[in-house]
């Protein structure tokens, strides 16, 4: 656990790129298996100890330590693993590491949490806090509760491994979600003692080739004839693979979540790889996000929901037909082959994003201002040209989303903020106008439309929290209730009915736009102003 | 505020802690007619008062930093020895913070009530180690007064720059200390562990490190980097001393691809660490950590414990689960030092 606490210590310190692919290539180099291919899968996100949860974690502190004290630090350090590997309350013999010469090694602790039975793991993790230093600790929680925090994507934990063996990351990553941890048939590849895994599932996810976001100036420097141009869809962009009487569907980070729509695997009868968007579409309607929330996330599900709620693929890319690779074609060479396979199968369920005609980018300007409404989130451009490359190279595609909405809203309620914020009142609740319910006639009240904790510079947060502090009414806990007085231009992408939502309505990642110091909270904007943008 | 017991004898007022009795202030944040100091950080000693009583130690520090100490004189205390400040006789005892830092003890016919100013509990070479005095009342600091921060053996945090130094010995090593205590405290370390190098100062830190060693703290070879010896060669392999806020300015450039390192008691949180855009963190800190803290509160056998300067929660939660009667005493002016 040392050399791992140590790792990732390392990580956390080291801010360049090159820092970290160094920090990384040397420990895989000097770690023996499996230990290495488990702390790679810590950090791709691959390992997942079920057994070790942020509840549980928080029980066995709360076992040992004040109820308050422990949430006053957790306030100030904003990380749970990290407030319990420094909080955890030394146990008489302080050398109790010291009595265990061997350590424990990454894999023993892997194989203990995914042995070790839900009821007796709580002791298990307290047994080895116990003859921990705080710094395994940290390493051994994170292990066990995933999210490290140390600065590197699984793309970049991957490069590091590639790189070990000279490989282009492109040719791993492609391997990747065949492979399993600890990964050792891999690392043999990689260090010449072994052949190159075969990936042994013919539904194999492929990794997807992610957008850019489009900066405006970018446009002029950019040719209109060397784009195509699609409408970016407000549903899940998802990986489907059919074979004759099989098939999978991956979400972009190769999340398999087949299980949870049967009806479009059920309808994919073709042999081929898609890239599409996922949606809810009801008698040729597609349905809001929230809709396609209800499937997300299931492990099985109902009859009623298949039928309440359809699910449908908007098909815009190709990577596969038959056996046949068509990863290296270009962008429109794809397109024809998708056009025809759809031509010639016409599965129910499925359709195709058609492609968007424009003169210049001039009209293309107009065509995203003027579109509002139909679950469109924005334009996507794609050079003809591209090939399909794995992770988001520069220059090939761009995203383009639309304005957002925005709306004045009024202040209602702040909390305090984790880690750096944990001083400050920097989570916003804030509402709309709306008449008042029962029978008080004429009087108005605000009804909460969303939460915001983004959007403002550190300055405006000194003076949010200042304002919080003065105007507050009520306190519970962490939370202030807050006078009307202040009002907030929030921006958000798009806005939902919602049954959980006192106000009916929830906003689609809303954010701070502006602070109206200036504005009367009395001209704040209406609920029903809101309800006139539900899509 | 209390009529009578130890709670009378101290007051809020707007310029600071008052000792009603003694007609004095304890660390006033605006010029008062007579303050006592309890040591020379810039959130304690402020220039302009009438009268100042402090250690000999403390009124040099106060001389050297503002030119001045007070209008009408400072007068010095040993430790140990007792000064009548109108109905009050104060004792300054040592607080073990930073050279010439020291406790307020002062008693009066309601009892005796402890003002720490800054202070820990661990052994430090540059300054006199803490003393404990039973009192009734006890004003404590909890700039650490969280339970996350227990500070590490300082000789094991020395080690880690000087293993930094092994590992990277084209680097120069940047360490961040503050002027005052730290930076003294971090080159006396290095000494202990057998570094016998000239250490090279950021011309802010000079002043205060040759008057360190006109009190008689010996510190080693010591050279300027802007005028000394070592000026415009190369740094590689060194250890260099700089304010903390010029580790990422335009002063440290010169230094190419130095390793940066802080030495604070903030260093505990990575995040925080993080934040500060260090590399290499070091856990040094001249405030109590909570475990010293929370001994401390029990060690003085007070029945009263008013918490200030840092996180108070905490602490006053704690010394009540000991059956204490304890307080958050807001008292404006101490700001969140980066020690
Ligand atoms: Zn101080
Ligand atoms: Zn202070």
């Amino acid at each position: 656990m040392r050399a791992y606490a140590d790792l990732l210590e390392a990580l956390v310190y080291t801010s360049a790129r090159n820092g970290k692919l160094a920090i990384l290539r040397r420990y895989f180099e000097e770690t023996p298996d499996p230990d290495r291919g488990w702390a790679l899968a810590s950090l791709t996100g691959d390992l997942d100890l079920k057994n070790v949860t942020p509840s549980m974690v928080r029980g066995l502190i709360e076992s040992r330590v004040d109820p308050l004290l422990f949430r006053l630090s957790y306030d100030f350090v904003g990380d749970l693993a990290e407030t319990a590997s420094l909080i955890w309350p030394e146990k008489a013999d302080a050398d109790a590491e010291a009595a265990h010469p061997n350590d424990l090694s990454l894999s023993a602790a892997v194989d203990q949490m995914t042995a070790v039975k839900r009821k007796e793991a709580p002791a298990l993790i307290e047994r080895w806090m116990d003859a921990l230093t705080p710094s395994s600790r940290f390493a051994l929680l994170k292990l066990g509760m995933g999210g490290m925090r140390v600065g590197v994507s699984a793309r970049l934990a991957r490069t590091a491994a590639a790189e070990l063996g000279r490989v282009d990351v492109g040719a791993l990553e492609e391997l990747w979600f065949g492979l399993t941890p600890p990964y050792t048939e891999l690392f043999a590849w990689l260090e010449g003692r072994g052949p190159k895994p075969e990936v042994k599932s013919h539904l194999a996810f492929r990794p997807m080739m992610l957008a850019n976001p489009l900066e405006e100036e970018t446009l002029d420097r950019l040719d209109p004839g060397d784009f195509a141009a699609e409408w970016k869809w407000d549903g899940v962009r998802v990986q489907l693979t059919a074979k004759p009487g099989e098939g999978a569907l991956y979400t972009r980070t190769g999340e398999d979540i087949g299980a949870a729509f049967p009806d479009i695997l059920d309808y994919a009868q073709f042999d081929a790889t898609l890239d599409g968007e996922l949606l809810i579409m009801v008698d040729g309607v597609v349905q809001s996000f929230n809709a396609l929330q209800q499937r997300l996330g299931r492990k099985k599900v109902g009859k009623k929901m298949l039928t309440d709620h359809p699910a449908h693929i908007r098909a815009y890319d190709i990577l596969f037909e038959g056996g046949e690779d068509l990863r290296a074609l270009p962008f429109d060479q794809r397109r024809a082959r998708l056009e025809t396979l759809w031509e010639r199968t016409q599965p129910g369920r499925f359709d195709l994003s058609p492609l968007v005609p424009f003169e210049d980018w001039a009209d293309l300007t107009e065509q995203r201002q003027s579109l509002r409404g139909a679950g469109i989130e924005g334009l996507m451009l794609k050079r003809r040209d591209s090939a399909y490359l794995a992770g988001r190279p520069k220059g090939p595609w761009f995203k383009w989303k639309r304005d957002p909405f925005t709306a004045d809203c009024v202040l209602m309620y702040a909390q305090r903020g984790h880690g750096r914020r944990s001083s400050y009142y920097s989570d916003y609740t804030f509402g709309c106008w709306r008449p008042a319910q029962g029978d008080t006639a004429d009087e108005w009240e605000l009804a909460p439309v969303g939460k915001a904790y983004s959007g403002f510079t550190d300055e405006e947060l000194k003076k949010l929290d200042k304002w919080v502090r003065a105007h507050s009414t009520e306190r519970f806990g962490p939370v202030r209730a807050v006078e009307p007085g202040l009002v907030l231009e929030v921006a958000f992408d798009s806005i939902h009915r919602s049954k959980r939502h006192k106000s009916g309505v929830a906003m689609r990642f809303p954010r701070i736009h502006r602070i109206r110091w200036d504005k009367p909270h009395a001209e704040a904007d209406r609920i029903e102003s809101l309800m006139a943008l539900v899509e | 505020m209390a009529k009578s017991g130890p709670k009378s004898i101290l007051q809020i007022r707007p310029e600071g802690l008052y000792c009603a009795p003694g007609g004095f202030f304890i660390d006033p944040h605006r010029p008062v007619h007579r303050a006592v100091i309890t040591h020379g950080h810039a959130d304690h000693a402020r220039p302009g008062n009438g009268h100042v009583l402090a250690t000999r130690e403390t009124l040099a520090i106060m001389q050297s930093r503002f030119g001045a100490i007070a209008k009408k004189g400072g007068q010095a205390a040993g430790y140990g020895e007792t000064v009548t400040i109108g109905d009050a006789r104060v004792r300054l005892v040592p607080a073990g913070h930073v050279l010439g830092s020291a406790q307020a003890v002062i008693d009066t016919d309601q009892g005796r009530v402890v003002v720490s100013g800054d202070y820990k509990r661990r052994r430090d070479p540059t300054c006199a180690e803490f003393e404990t005095v039973p009192c009734d009342l006890y004003v404590t600091e909890a700039t650490f007064g969280l339970p996350v921060f227990r500070h590490p053996e300082s000789a094991g945090e020395i080690g880690k720059l000087i293993r930094s130094l092994e590992t990277f010995p084209d680097r120069a090593h940047l360490v961040g200390a503050y002027a005052l205590g730290k930076a003294q405290r971090v080159i006396k370390l290095l000494r202990e562990a057998g570094y016998d190098r000239p250490i090279h100062l950021h011309g802010a830190m000079r002043g205060l490190c040759d008057l360190y060693q006109e009190l008689g703290v010996d510190l080693g070879p010591l050279e300027d980097v802007e005028t000394g010896k070592g000026a415009r060669r190369d740094f590689g392999g060194e250890i260099v001393l700089c304010p903390p806020s010029a580790l990422r300015g335009a002063w440290s450039r010169r230094f190419g691809d130095a390793v940066a390192a802080f030495a604070s008691g903030w260093m505990t949180v990575r995040q925080r660490a993080k934040q500060s855009g260090v590399e290499l963190p070091l856990v040094l800190s001249d405030h109590a950590d909570w475990d010293e803290l929370t001994a401390t509160i029990r060690d003085v056998e007070a029945e009263t414990i008013w918490v200030t300067h840092g996180r108070e929660e905490a602490l006053v939660h704690q010394a009540r689960l000991y059956g204490l009667d304890a307080e958050a005493l807001s008292v404006a002016g101490f700001e969140e030092e980066g020690q």
